[in-house]
């Protein structure tokens, strides 16, 4: 009989007991047991095998994450939810069993160990691992990109007989479509700033793909994991850094110079302009007094003149004099008394 | 009934049951069959699914496949049209259009694949040989790529984070290398749908020379941010000193714009009060003398004074006109 191959890894468990096998078996048996026996004999027990091997492949139980797809003679009959089901026994029924529910997902780069899904992760070991993530970017630099696609069976009608292997298509898609979008970004995009527009793109291009491919998947995100530069480069990806840091921290250095020095003198110099505003204001209140001090003089020496400076010189000679040391008083009509007078110095009388 | 009768019954239920089942099959959705005759196909493929009949015995049913099948190429090492050696990785989606015309021709999927291989696999090399590698790595031409911030001014100097110009890209090439199979394809009743590009690297032989090149890019890279950062902070560290000198000069200058103001407001007070009239020219003249005599004439003054002075011209007598001298005044001589 033909049968479906590799539907996926859904298939209902085990293939229905052929027909042809079953009844040479039941034939070889009941010779054996009847070896004279009557013909009706014989028929009671065939019907009675076929009976208990009808009733034993007439049921099927679908899981509550999934829905059956049921084939009659290979032509498709219809999609049955979750829940206990009957079926035409003895082969003439295929059910299908697909999670469409379930969040599936597939791994690029690297593998969660005890997946249960065979397309979850590489295929073919540690060497097609690493083959996956080693890509060319837009300035013709290499990196190594591990990323995640996580998609659901959308339609099991076209999941099961549109594509032969959507899963392993899926693959192939999801490779094919971040290379394209890596190989139009530069290495510093896919390394750093632009692994957010990456995931975009990428989703929305698998999605475009997945649609005209007709797999019946929909896929829900792309999640980039570690993007690193091949290892011989990764150290010189760590010196432009460290490079980037030290650029940093001599700027911030000559900075703080700068501000240990500026602020200090934005307030001296208001400082000087204070006490320059003091000076000011001291010179004009001082000549203010002074002024007043002379005018109010000034009126009382007009009224009686000649008194006034009289008293003033007298009042000031009486205050000047005590003070000094040696007073001469000469007269007039007296000479020949400088030789006897002892100076200290040739300059004259004062000094 | 006799034990032969039951014996012929049940060859016949056998028989029956045989023919029975050799003349009916069912066809899958997935499927389609060729019936064939002592190995030669009769009539037209059966391509709708559900359960079938055909003469017993003589006629065989051969399944062939009727979804979208994949190819997955084998990564082979080819060289650019810029020599660089790579490895080129395809898949392609195909399917079987005319089962018949496929089953006379290749028979089964193994010699499909492998027909596919020759086919797709030299179409590769020689579209792989007309464009240079970057042609098959990016798509949109257009493209402007993001810059980081930090990044803007080292690389701009270096003529990098840019990316590399394209005539056409990848899916121009992919387009050719389909264009190409595809006719080829057709006469074993196959339909290509279409090709895609899965992995392209760089062959080892050429990797150490990339990693050299990146290496030596991200140096000089990693030398400019150093020689922003020293030039940065030189630029600062002149910003001080010009700053400081701005400072201080200004408030040097505004220091003596305000004493000058000063200065001169407060001759401006003195002056229009000592000049407001002669007497009071005088008075002031006479009054300043006066306070200037007790700072100028200090303790080791000597002073010689005469008995005319108006201060001591009464040690000669009580009249001041007495002696026929006038009130004179000669001070400090």
């Amino acid at each position: 009989m033909p049968s479906q191959n590799g539907n996926g890894p859904w298939s209902s468990g085990g293939k229905p007991p052929d027909i042809q096998d079953l009844l040479r078996q039941g034939q070889g048996w009941l010779n054996q047991m009847l070896p004279s026996g009557g013909a009706s004999g014989f028929i009671v027990v065939a019907v009675l095998i076929l009976a208990a091997l009808g009733a034993w492949t007439a049921y099927y139980t679908v899981p509550s994450d999934s829905v059956a797809v049921v084939q009659r003679f290979g032509k498709y009959l219809k999609e049955v939810p979750p829940g206990l089901h009957f079926k035409l026994p003895l082969g003439a029924d295929l059910a299908t069993i697909v999670p469409v529910k379930r969040q599936l997902k597939q791994e690029f780069g690297f593998t969660t160990p005890g997946a249960t899904d065979p397309y979850q992760g590489p295929r073919d070991g540690r060497r097609d691992t690493k083959r996956e993530t080693e890509m060319v970017t837009g300035d013709l630099n290499a990196a190594l990109v591990e990323w995640v696609v996580q998609y659901r069976i959308s339609d099991p009608v076209k999941f099961l007989f549109e594509v032969r292997e959507p899963s392993e298509t899926l693959r192939y898609v999801s490779e094919s479509v971040m290379r394209e979008v890596v190989g139009d970004r530069t290495v510093d995009e896919v390394i750093t700033i632009g692994r957010q527009e990456i995931e975009t793109e990428a989703l929305t291009k698998m999605q475009a793909l997945s649609t005209k491919y007709a797999m019946g998947i929909s896929i829900d995100q792309v999640q980039l994991k570690n993007i690193n530069p091949p290892k011989p480069v990764q150290e010189s990806f760590n010196e432009v850094n460290q490079a980037q840091q030290e650029k940093e921290k001599l700027i911030n250095e000559a900075r703080r110079d700068y501000n240990k020095v500026i602020p200090l003198a934005e307030g001296e110099k208001d400082q000087r302009i204070r006490e320059a505003d003091g000076y000011r204001l001291k010179r004009i209140n001082e000549a203010e007094g002074d002024v007043a001090r002379f005018s109010a003089l000034l009126a009382e020496y007009t009224k009686a003149p000649e008194v006034t400076r009289r008293r003033i010189y007298i009042e000031t000679l009486q205050d000047v004099m005590p003070g000094i040391r040696s007073k001469i008083i000469v007269d007039e009509q007296t000479h020949g008394i400088l030789p006897l007078l002892n100076l200290d110095t040739q300059q004259g009388i004062l000094k | 009934m006799s034990k032969s009768l039951q014996i012929a019954l049940l060859v016949v239920l056998g028989l029956g049951t045989y023919l029975a089942i050799s003349s009916i099959y069912t066809v899958s959705e997935v499927e389609q069959m060729i019936i064939t005759q002592f190995g030669k196909p009769v009539g037209e493929p059966v391509t709708t699914a559900g359960l079938k009949v055909k003469v017993p015995f003589i006629q065989e049913v051969n399944p062939i496949d009727k979804r979208v099948l994949e190819w997955d190429g084998s990564p082979s090492d080819m060289p650019t049209k810029d020599k660089l050696y790579i490895s080129v990785d395809l898949f392609a989606r195909w399917r079987i259009t005319d089962p018949l015309q496929y089953f006379l021709r290749l028979r089964d999927e193994r010699s499909a694949q492998s027909r596919l291989d020759d086919i797709l696999g030299s179409e590769t090399r020689n579209a792989v040989a007309k464009h240079e590698l970057i042609e098959i790595i990016r798509t949109t031409k257009d493209r402007v790529p993001l810059r980081d911030a930090l990044l803007t001014d080292a690389e701009k100097e270096l003529d990098m984070g840019s990316l590399v110009p394209i005539q056409k890209g990848r899916q121009l090439v992919e387009q050719e290398i389909f264009a190409a199979a595809a006719e080829k394809v057709r006469v074993f009743g196959i339909e290509l749908l279409d090709i895609r590009f899965k992995r392209i690297n760089y062959n080892e032989s050429v990797r150490p020379k990339i990693y050299d090149r990146m290496i030596s890019e991200r140096r000089q890279i990693a030398e400019r941010f150093l020689s922003e950062g020293n030039g940065e902070a030189a630029r600062i560290r002149g910003n001080r000193v010009r700053d400081l000198n701005k400072i201080q000069s200004e408030a040097y200058r505004q220091v003596e714009e305000i004493r000058g103001v000063a200065d001169a407001k407060a001759t401006e007070i003195y002056a229009t009060a000592y000049n407001q009239s002669p007497e009071a020219v005088a008075f002031y003249e006479f009054t300043r003398t006066m306070q200037s005599y007790k700072s100028i004439i200090a303790e080791n003054t000597t002073l010689v004074l005469s008995t005319d002075s108006d201060l001591f011209k009464f040690l000669k007598g009580m009249s001041p006109d007495g002696n026929g001298v006038p009130a004179q005044r000669s001070s400090g001589n």
